[in-house]
């Protein structure tokens, strides 16, 4: 019994860092219709940007529950400065191009961020525990657990209900849910169009920059995050459907508990917990569990 | 007459749009059927579902007394079922001729060859004489995404013709074909297929087309076949041109 | 056709020339860029399909462990049966994998690949008993249906043997390309739903094209290993792969020297660029990316054609095979 709560626990504290890497990954899909190969990186960058604000603020000797703002800030200035950059660099550049090009370009682009990141920040690790340590451990129905993973679910909930309200209550947001249901729209749409992608990517780059700032304290901060992010991502938005949000919260949770029962209980198959479960839903629904299959016309 | 191609209740939904419904049709061997019904009547949606590219809803296919409902497209067409598109599917990528090619090495079972060359010189005399037949020789090692729409429209229709079909479905084969070539190659084309026997069924918009070359006609409108029998008796049902042509 | 041979052999005479004329290190390298250039081929001819293959290091890992495995458990050495031992590593692998690839395309197919590498990543550093983890295995020099080369000829040797196998399957895929099923592959780029209703089956013309890839990119593996003398997990890593993705690029998809020319430009390439610039060679290669697509879609390949437009007539090419 107690083993099941901690299996479900772990699970959702693992989905929500699934959350949190894939939901921008989706949402830049389903609007732009390009898989950003480099979502990872954005990950990273944020996970640096957080570490460094956190080394530098607790330097300062502040107050140090403070550090969680340093977190968030460190996201939000990822997200606002690399998302326009790259948007406006590169993306609207390749836009309705072949498919194999812009695979080709994001690549090109996660080449090119994954060595600027060892410029900036060298490739000696970051630890940047301390805001992960002050909240100690909180008694779950008499089970102790970390009180920064519960944290995580906090800032997995919070995004993804800000992004719910978001897409339902503004008419932008309205929108952004209209052309991931129709990409015809945005042709029709014209000149709005290009405000539209922009914005949407800068939120997605603010989302990806978001889960890699608060994995930041986890873990230690190491050059090559990117690509397990990547995939990962990409695994967990294959099975909820390229494009669907409410996928990629499904895709999380199922891959969330999924591993962690596998590391509770046979931890030698855990590297392929994702890989099973994304073979599994493409097997039955090649299309992913949100996505609706369309037909070409002929 | 012995029955080739034959619906059964064939019905098919898109969402709330009822794209086919309850359609029950029977072809004979070597009959020539033209297709009608004003836009977004279930004639595309009606082959569609014949060749496997969709599946009913309900119904079933038969042809030749077998079931082949549900198999997919490639089965069918290897059964002898062609079809050519309304809007038309070929290689951009490849010249004419190559087009061509591979369409003609798919029917003599080369497909999966990938030792032989694809251009072998019976086959490319074979292909050319097709083209020469759509007025298309000329363009023959131009790239496809450089032919103009009605040229690309019959190059559809040729590599379908080059298949040798024993059942040949064809949608709008003359749109976007300018008016004066369009007669031209119908005419070549229907007699080919006349006396080879080929069973046709070709959706057509222009009426003219259809009275000349259709010994039989099916009536679409949402979905449904509203009238069958031959041109002269059908155009002659005011009813008929007035609710579902549009004519007076 | 005949003229065609003629090219084939001149490059050939040329090429063996070469070899031995250079001096070692050259020459060691020239090998290397001739087995990765298998790879790069395998995902040139994959990119006819309209396929990015972000795991090519799936294959050519798969055929240098089969090597390791092959010299230090099963004492086998001889040159030509571990080539063979790893081109069916490779050709196994795809066997088992190539189904599943076949149903996907574009992100699909590039995201399954790169997962399916960093799984046999995974399992490489992990089983460190079986694989020596990170630290590799280390492979005897082979010898050749029992004559075992002169230390100092050693590079020559494996040198010419690299070669002709590399000149073998050039020459495969040069064949495959103008038959009917390598323009099904462009068919498949161009429009799935007519290669359909010509009756071929284009799952089935991808998992033949992805076997070919396969067992070819493991024969690389293989060959590279040889002349190496040690396998370890990095052959697997992204990285790897990606460098593969990039000198297709680089050479360009003009004809199936193009892959080869990309390969040995790019291994001399890296040897100056580890020197020079150890921490940004990625962006250089990203950057280098980005200027070709935005440039030159057909890379280096471009550039030889336009100087071969002249002197047209016997090169090898994808587009006009006969
Ligand atoms: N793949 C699809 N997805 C959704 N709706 C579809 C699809 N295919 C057809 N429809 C709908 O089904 C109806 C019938 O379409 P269909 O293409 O069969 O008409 P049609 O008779 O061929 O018209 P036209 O003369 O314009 O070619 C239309 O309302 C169309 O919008
Ligand atoms: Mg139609």
């Amino acid at each position: 019994m107690e083993q099941l709560a901690i299996i479900l626990m772990d699970g959702l504290v693992y989905a929500s860092w699934l959350f949190l890497i894939s939901a921008g990954l989706t949402l830049i899909y389903g609007v732009l219709r390009i898989l950003n190969l480099a979502h990872g990186s954005l990950y990273a960058l944020g996970a640096y940007a957080a570490a460094s604000a956190v080394l530098f603020y607790f330097d300062r000797g502040l107050w140090p529950p403070g550090s969680y703002v340093a977190l968030l800030g460190a996201a939000l200035i990822i997200g606002i400065v690399a998302g326009p950059l790259i948007e406006r660099g590169l993306l609207r550049w390749i836009y309705g191009r072949d498919p194999v090009y812009q695979l080709l370009a994001t690549y090109a682009l996660f080449l090119i961020l994954e060595d600027g990141m060892k410029l900036v920040w060298g490739v000696n690790p970051y630890y940047a525990y301390r805001p992960y340590g002050l909240l100690g451990t909180v008694q779950l129905g008499g089970i102790p657990y970390p009180g920064y993973s519960i944290l995580l679910i906090g800032v997995a909930l919070l995004a993804g209900g800000g992004l719910s309200l978001f897409i339902r209550f503004t008419r932008i947001g309205r929108l952004v849910v209209a052309i991931i249901h129709d990409p015809e729209i945005s042709v029709a749409l014209g000149a709005n169009v290009s405000r539209l992608f922009l914005l949407t990517f800068t939120l997605g780059t603010i989302l990806a920059a978001l889960g890699g700032a608060f994995t930041a304290p986890m873990i230690s901060v190491v050059p090559g995050l990117s690509v397990e992010v990547i995939v990962l991502a990409f695994a967990v938005v294959v099975i909820g459907g390229l494009g669907s949000l409410e996928g990629s919260v499904i895709g999380a949770l199922l891959v969330g508990v999924v591993r962690s029962l596998m590391v509770h209980r046979i931890p030698e198959l855990e590297l392929f917990a994702i890989y099973l479960v994304m073979a599994l839903v493409l097997l039955f629904r090649p299309q992913g569990l949100f996505a609706i299959e369309e037909v070409r016309r002929v | 007459m012995d029955v080739v191609l034959e619906t059964r209740g064939l019905t098919r939904t898109f969402g709330r749009v009822v794209a086919a419904e309850d359609v029950n049709v029977q072809i004979r061997s070597g009959e020539r059927v033209g297709l009608v019904g004003p836009n977004g009547a279930g004639k595309t949606t009606f082959l569609n579902l014949i060749t496997g590219y969709i599946r009913p809803d309900r119904g079933r296919i038969l042809y030749r007394g077998t079931d082949i409902t549900g198999l997919p497209p490639r089965t069918i067409t290897r059964m002898g079922i062609v079809r050519s598109f309304q809007i038309p599917q070929l290689y951009p990528g490849l010249t004419v001729l190559e087009n061509m090619l591979l369409a003609i090495a798919a029917r003599s079972g080369r497909g999966m060859d990938f030792w032989n060359p694809l251009r072998r010189e019976h086959e490319v005399a074979e292909a050319m004489e097709l083209l020469a037949a759509f007025n298309l020789a000329d363009h023959a090692e131009r790239p496809v995404g450089e032919l103009p729409e009605g040229g690309r429209k019959l190059l559809d229709v040729a590599m379908a013709l080059a298949l040798r079909p024993a059942v040949l479905l064809m949608d709008e084969p003359t749109s976007g074909v300018s008016t004066r070539d369009k007669f031209e190659v119908m005419e070549v084309l229907m007699e080919v297929l006349r006396r080879s026997g080929v069973t046709t069924l070709f959706v057509e918009h222009d009426m003219e087309v259809v009275y000349r070359y259709a010994e039989r006609v099916l009536v679409f409108h949402s979905g449904r076949v509203v009238a069958d029998g031959d041109p002269q008796t059908l155009f002659a049902d005011a009813a008929v041109r007035r609710a579902v042509l549009g004519w007076e | 056709m005949k003229l065609h041979r003629l090219g084939g052999l001149i490059l050939i005479v040329l090429f063996v020339g070469l070899g031995l004329l250079l001096p070692g290190w050259s020459r060691f390298l020239l090998t290397l860029a001739l087995a990765r250039g298998l790879l790069v081929l395998g995902v040139v001819l994959l990119m006819q399909a309209g396929l990015v293959s972000f795991g090519h290091g799936l294959f050519f890992a798969a055929g240098a462990y089969a090597v390791g495995f092959a010299v230090r458990d099963l004492g086998v050495r001889d040159a030509f049966l571990v080539a063979i031992l790893g081109a069916g590593a490779g050709l196994g692998i795809a066997l088992c994998i190539g189904p599943l690839l076949a149903r996907y395309r574009g992100i699909f197919f590039a995201m399954l690949t790169l997962a399916f590498s960093m799984i046999l990543y995974g399992i490489l550093v992990k089983a460190y008993r079986i694989t020596g983890g990170t630290d590799g295995l280390r492979i005897a020099p082979p010898a050749f249906l029992g004559w075992s080369s002169p230390e100092e000829h050693l590079g020559s040797v494996l040198y010419l043997f690299t070669l002709a196998a590399t000149a073998g399957m050039v020459f495969l895929v040069f064949q495959y390309l103008r038959s009917p099923l390598g323009y099904t592959m462009r068919a498949i780029r161009d429009n799935e739903v007519r290669v359909e209703y010509l009756g071929l089956s284009v799952s089935r013309a991808l998992y033949l094209a992805i076997l070919l890839v396969g067992a070819m990119g493991g024969l690389g593996g293989a060959l590279n290993a040889m002349s190496v003398g040690h396998v370890d997990p990095n052959l697997v890593y992204w990285t790897t792969s990606g460098e593969f993705v990039f000198v297709a690029l680089l050479g360009g998809t003009g004809s199936v020297f193009a892959p080869l020319v990309g390969s040995i430009v790019f291994e001399f390439l890296r040897t100056y660029a580890y020197k020079y610039i150890p921490y940004t060679w990625q962006m250089g290669l990203g950057l280098i990316m980005l200027a070709i697509l935005g440039f030159a879609p057909g890379g280096l390949w471009t550039l030889y054609e336009l100087i071969a437009r002249r002197m047209s007539g016997w090169t090898w090419s994808w587009k006009r095979g006969a």
